[in-house]
């Protein structure tokens, strides 16, 4: 088990194993993938765990999802019974629904963390841009998805959130108006929408399961970034991704899913709205509208702005300044670990997005209104202002010579760390 | 990688080292913890408590007059109601049990002999037999037709001739009174 090709050579040695592999490469494709030849850094921290986790997130949400759909009726007038038909009637119907629903919410937390994680020790960075631009691109993705998903209970949250994001549309001089009727299929939300969503519903997640594999085709290409930063200077920085970073992903899958198994047994409406268990009334808004969790900050930085337009352009926009993030960031040294400043500025904009998520589950009144505009300038100044002049102004410290180095001491030579892995 | 060398001299000793055990162990455990979220997903598609619910009816057959059939929907299958004449029945228990492919006597198949109750779905391959309209063609033993792969049934509704293993099903049902049926 300690070392990777004894068990790799056994395993290619069975007769049926070796008919296929010659056929179709298909052990060794997986091998190299995610088995004992995929060599990553030595020294990944738990912050690493976040990627595989999001993965095992989509499974589930895909699994959960197809079983939901066998017994879900997409009709604006059917929708709502089908889905108390299923918390009722449904065998377990109650458990797929809530591991659906917090699903989403723990797919998004673990995005998130993998996120950040990214943005701490600059994963962003040459010569990974196209594997983030991907990871956005998942992430947008997920937005449509997850947002149309909540349409699908036909809630009174799902009918007015479906009415207030379409709307964002209407923003768009001109052509807005037409593009909004176009989105309905009518002239307001409703079973044309219903249906549309429940097609797109079931298709994006097979999208994203298409973005993920060239994400992590994209990874490959130059292996995992580390929490130092630097590049892996050969074999001594390196184990095989089998058995230690599988059995490490496994730890950490087995924590994270007692946490969502907590939610999903205990708390299964946490993340949910009361109001979407009301059927939804085209004739009635609630008195409170708020979309979930984990849009809050966008549709904090969309009411901040007085301006309709200039609102959905600035939503937009603070996710999609992700993609140049890469550019904007103009310090060569990736990991936060050795970036002082940065460090403490990456802080104080996780804060400032959280903010936002808080100013965004209030009532655009008052103190929160203030608070709102402050925290979205101070959003884009992060990326526009403060990463360009810091990569100048900034003194990082001084990087560690290789991976190795730090863990090993200095007295110890990469030739050694190398006799040390080859005795294994 | 140092406790790599000593598992193994630990695992020289008798059937394995502690390494091995708790490998085994989480491997066991989680296999089965992972076949067990399984059958929620599995159960999920069979039955649901609205459909089982579904499961009985009541029919007045009170309006059936002698030699007429009506068809019943019940758990969404048709359900044949056969008021049978005297000939009927006559022809149904003269057959010597010898000549039948699924060897039943009328007698087993009926509560009352006026009232043949099976469920319409040709044993063969589930289609739904001919014979209930006094215009259909009802095969050559007066009971139904089955238009998919020609089976024939008798006026007991057993198999006669055709690629139909067996005999029409006879549902459970209970008399609730002259006039009314409970079916299932």
């Amino acid at each position: 088990m300690a070392t990777s090709s004894p068990s790799s050579s056994k395993f290619y040695s069975h007769p049926v194993v070796k008919w296929i592999e010659y056929r179709l490469p298909i052990f060794s494709f997986i091998d190299h993938s995610l088995g004992s030849s995929y060599p990553a850094p030595k020294n990944l921290s738990y912050w690493w765990n976040f990627g595989s986790l999001a993965g095992a997130m989509l499974t589930i949400m895909i699994v959960s999802g197809i079983f939901l759909a066998m017994n879900y009726t997409p009709h604006a007038s059917l929708a709502f019974d089908s889905v108390e038909r299923i918390m009722r009637d449904v065998n377990y119907g109650w458990l797929m629904r809530y591991v659906h629903m917090n699903g989403a919410s723990f797919f998004f937390i673990a995005v998130y963390i993998h996120l950040f994680r990214g943005m701490y020790y600059g994963s962003y960075k040459y010569p990974r841009e196209v594997l983030w631009w991907l990871g956005v691109i998942i992430l947008l993705l997920m937005m449509a998805t997850a947002f149309m998903g909540y349409v699908l209970p036909w809630g009174q949250m799902s009918f007015w959130g479906a009415t207030v994001i379409t709307n964002l549309f209407s923003a768009f001089p001109l052509i807005g108006d037409s593009i909004v009727t176009l989105l309905w299929g009518g002239f307001a939300v409703d079973n044309p929408t219903l249906n549309r969503f429940f097609s797109l519903h079931y298709l994006l997640p097979f999208v994203i399961v298409g973005v993920v594999i060239m994400h992590i085709w994209a990874l490959h290409m130059h292996g995992s970034n580390n929490p130092l930063g630097i590049d892996t200077k050969g074999p001594q920085d390196k184990i095989p991704f089998h058995p230690y970073y599988t059995v490490k992903d496994l730890f950490g899958l087995g924590v994270f899913m007692i946490i969502y198994a907590g939610f999903v047994f205990f708390a299964p409406n946490f993340f949910g709205e009361p109001d979407n268990y009301i059927k939804a009334n085209p004739l009635q808004t609630p008195p409170h509208i708020v979309p979930e969790w984990y849009f809050l900050p966008y549709y904090a930085i969309l009411r901040s702005i007085p301006n309709k337009l200039l609102g959905v352009i600035a939503m937009f926009s603070s996710i999609l300044i992700l993609f140049v993030l890469p550019w904007l960031d103009t310090s060569r040294v990736r990991s936060g670990r050795f970036r002082p400043v940065f460090r403490i500025f990456l802080w104080i904009f996780l804060i400032d997005t959280v903010a936002l998520g808080f100013v965004g589950a209030h009532p655009p009144e008052g103190w929160y209104l203030v608070l709102g505009r402050v925290a979205t300038i101070w959003y884009f100044l992060h990326f526009i202002i403060l990463l360009p002049l810091l990569g100048w102004f900034e003194r990082p410290l001084p990087l560690p010579a290789s991976i190795s180095e730090p863990v090993l001491g200095g007295a110890r030579t990469a030739g050694a760390a190398v006799r040390s892995m080859e005795k294994n | 990688m140092a406790n790599t060398a000593q598992s193994a001299t630990a695992g020289h000793g008798a059937e394995g080292s502690r390494r091995d055990f708790l490998y085994l162990a989480a491997g066991a455990f989680g296999a089965v913890g992972a076949a067990m979220s399984l059958w929620p997903f599995i159960d999920s598609m069979n039955p649901a408590a609205d459909t089982l619910a579904l499961s009985t009816i009541e029919v007045d057959i009170s309006p059936i007059t002698e030699g007429q059939r009506i068809t019943v929907s019940w758990r969404g299958q048709p359900v044949f109601i056969d008021h049978r004449s005297a000939a009927q029945i006559q022809q149904a228990r003269t057959v010597s049990l010898d000549e039948l492919k699924d060897p039943q006597p009328d007698q087993a198949r009926v509560q009352k002999p006026e009232w043949l109750i099976v469920v319409g779905i040709c044993t063969h391959l589930g289609c739904v037999p001919l014979g209930q309209k006094p215009t259909d063609p009802k095969g050559d033993f007066g009971g139904w037709f089955c238009p998919c792969h020609g089976s024939q049934y008798d006026t007991s509704g057993r198999i006669r001739r055709g690629p139909a293993p067996a005999n029409l099903r006879v549902p459970a049902y209970s008399f609730i009174n002259d006039k009314t049926i409970r079916i299932g």
